[in-house]
């Protein structure tokens, strides 16, 4: 896998002020850059001669409360013709979280990014459509969030079945 | 005719405040053309109850006439938060709720999660599992593209072949009753290996499906491919272009159909895919019919796949011997002590992987589905997120059925071959 990690090292080599890190992990090669250049990276991958990323394999959402920066936003470059893949890690502080938008490079980026900003509220810079997507969209609060609870429903047992029953949103006569 | 909120309000006979339909026509600004809302062309709204959504799928068409000019896919009607779910479970606990996601696919579901978590936990599977793996995933390839299939002739107005495959089908879930008692969701692969040893009459089974399935298919073939209606009906109808394929993502059929020969299992195979001889098959015309034709031909190789697991099946045992992630046999309980710790801690506490991420992608039925799994060190999982093909898929329903007529978007729906509980997880 060293040939990811040279991979890498060239990203790096034409950005170095934007790279933070390179973490291999089980063969696995992530390159966390600062947010603000995320379309001139992935730009630079997909359009090199070595790269050639030509596809968005995956984009999804990290969430690390309580640490900061709280957000992560996770990408997965695929090469088609090479055969290789490289994944992108930017990070977004808790409070007011921005991100671009990779919808201009790909358009498939389109609802991941409204998916990860329904579930984690990070905002796209550049979105054409950030609705929610899988949320009712009038729904208050971030899903996945990690400080956003599990709902439940209490189980129904004979002791405590009506006042169970009382709490249920039936429709009442 | 320009549209007032009066009108909308008259339209639905529902009793609804001037606000509420001001927002709604705000709402639809700038997702469908000016020519709307002036009435030149007409929106219409396809589903959520409609049969050939293949589920509970809601699309905003706006047509001239009977041509589609824009389709926006409403989705969301059957999140039910798994990957929110899973964060509160153990990893092994968690594996039941893959089963949910896509149901068609549901060992395939289960066979990605375990490879993430055994790719985290560095956990070696025994070359019986594997084979077994293989054997699963394969036929529950068959019975996704069975139902495709029959979904997919259905709406084209074929009832017979419908009930043909659902026939057929029925051989490959009485399959996986036979090993897990469940016909859908089995939960059967499991990290490490599988739940339990092939059953008895599993294999016996499994040879005769596999003399019974290459004629059916070729009678399908037979009743389609001299069909003038079927053919009408799905040439030169949702043309995928290459460009397209990697401007949206696309993989699996949509991408094979257009000439991109990208299938996982051969360029980055995973439980041991490689040990076995098969063709990827390949189109370029990038229309229905391609991928009609792409998803027959697979059936027959996965068939052929199937036959060759089968006849080399090893023997050996069915999963890793790793105690801190595997429970132990159930025999081992009334004379080790140490099985019975470890049984104990597996079960309630669970086991906790090494603090870390990874991103781990098969080839699903419908295209590329792909497991990114952060771990903290804990038992329970940081984050699961499942990159679903019929999610990147359906988002591309506008570009692909621009142009054509109402009746070919029922068409090209099917041929994309999603299924919502793969869509909204």
């Amino acid at each position: 896998m060293s040939d990811l990690l040279s991979l890498a090292r060239k990203i790096d080599d034409r950005f170095p002020e934007v790279v933070q890190e390179i973490v291999e992990f089980r063969g696995d090669v992530t390159v966390e850059i600062n947010r603000s250049a995320l379309i001139e990276v992935c730009t630079f991958c997909r359009d090199d001669e070595t790269l050639q990323m030509n596809r968005l394999s995956s984009l999804s959402g990290v969430d690390y409360w309580p640490e900061e920066p709280r957000f992560a936003v996770h990408y997965v470059l695929h090469s088609l013709a090479l055969n290789h893949e490289l994944r992108l890690k930017v990070y977004a502080p808790g409070d007011h979280p921005v991100v671009p938008s990779l919808t201009a490079l790909w358009h498939g980026a389109d609802w991941p990014e409204r998916e990860v900003y329904d579930m984690f509220g990070i905002t796209f810079e550049g979105h054409p459509n950030l609705r929610r997507i899988l949320m009712p969209h009038d729904w208050t609060g971030y899903p996945q969030r990690k400080d956003y609870p599990l709902g439940y429903e209490e189980v129904e047992f004979t002791f405590n079945f009506e006042r169970v029953q009382s709490k249920k949103p039936f429709p009442r006569e | 005719m320009t549209l007032t909120p009066d009108d909308l309000t008259h339209a639905t006979e529902i009793e609804s405040d001037h606000e509420t339909v001001e927002l709604a026509l705000e709402e639809l600004r700038g997702r469908v053309t000016d020519r709307a809302f002036t009435g030149e062309t007409l929106l219409l709204n396809m589903g959520p109850q409609h049969p050939s959504t293949h589920g509970v799928l809601r699309v905003l068409l706006e047509l001239e006439g009977e041509t589609v000019i824009t389709a926006q896919p409403e989705i969301g009607y059957l999140h039910t938060g798994i990957e929110k779910n899973m964060e509160a479970k153990t990893y092994e606990k968690a594996l039941v709720m893959t089963d949910r996601m896509d149901y068609l696919n549901n060992l395939g579901n289960n066979l990605t999660y375990c490879l993430a978590i055994e790719k985290i936990a560095e956990l070696d599977v025994p070359p019986r599992a594997q084979y077994m793996r293989v054997i699963l995933a394969e036929l529950q390839r068959i019975s996704s593209h069975l139902v495709w299939l029959a979904t997919h002739i259905l709406d084209l107005g074929a009832t017979s072949v419908m009930l043909y495959c659902f026939r057929d089908r029925e051989h490959i879930v009485d399959m996986f009753e036979m090993l897990s008692g469940q016909r859908m969701m089995t939960s059967y692969i499991r990290p490490g290996g599988l739940w339990r040893d092939l059953t008895e009459d599993f294999l016996p089974a499994l040879r005769k499906y596999l003399d019974y399935q290459p004629k059916k298919l070729d009678d399908y073939e037979r009743l389609l491919d001299n069909n003038p209606i079927f053919l009408e009906r799905t040439k030169g109808v949702g043309v995928v272009t290459q460009e397209m394929v990697l401007d949206w993502g696309m993989t699996g059929q949509m991408a094979r159909g257009s000439g991109i020969n990208y299938d996982i299992r051969k360029a980055s195979p995973y439980t041991g895919y490689e040990r076995f001889e098969f063709d990827v098959p390949l189109r370029t015309e990038g229309d229905v019919y391609a991928r009609y034709i792409i998803r027959i031909e697979e059936m027959r190789q996965s068939l052929r796949i199937i036959r060759q697991a089968m006849d080399n099946l090893p023997d050996g045992p069915f999963r890793s011997n790793n105690r801190k992630y595997v429970p132990p046999p159930r025999s081992e309980l009334g004379t080790s002590m140490e099985a019975v710790i470890h049984h104990f801690k597996l079960w309630t506490e669970g086991y906790s992987l090494p603090p870390g991420e990874v991103y781990v992608r098969t080839e699903s039925p419908k295209g590329e589905l792909g497991v990114y799994l952060v771990s903290d060190g804990g038992p329970k999982p940081h984050r699961v997120h499942f990159r679903t093909p019929s999610f990147w898929h359906l988002q591309t329903l506008g570009e692909v059925s621009k142009g054509y007529l109402v009746a070919d978007l029922v068409a090209v729906l099917g041929s994309i071959d999603f299924t919502l509980g793969d869509c909204d997880r």
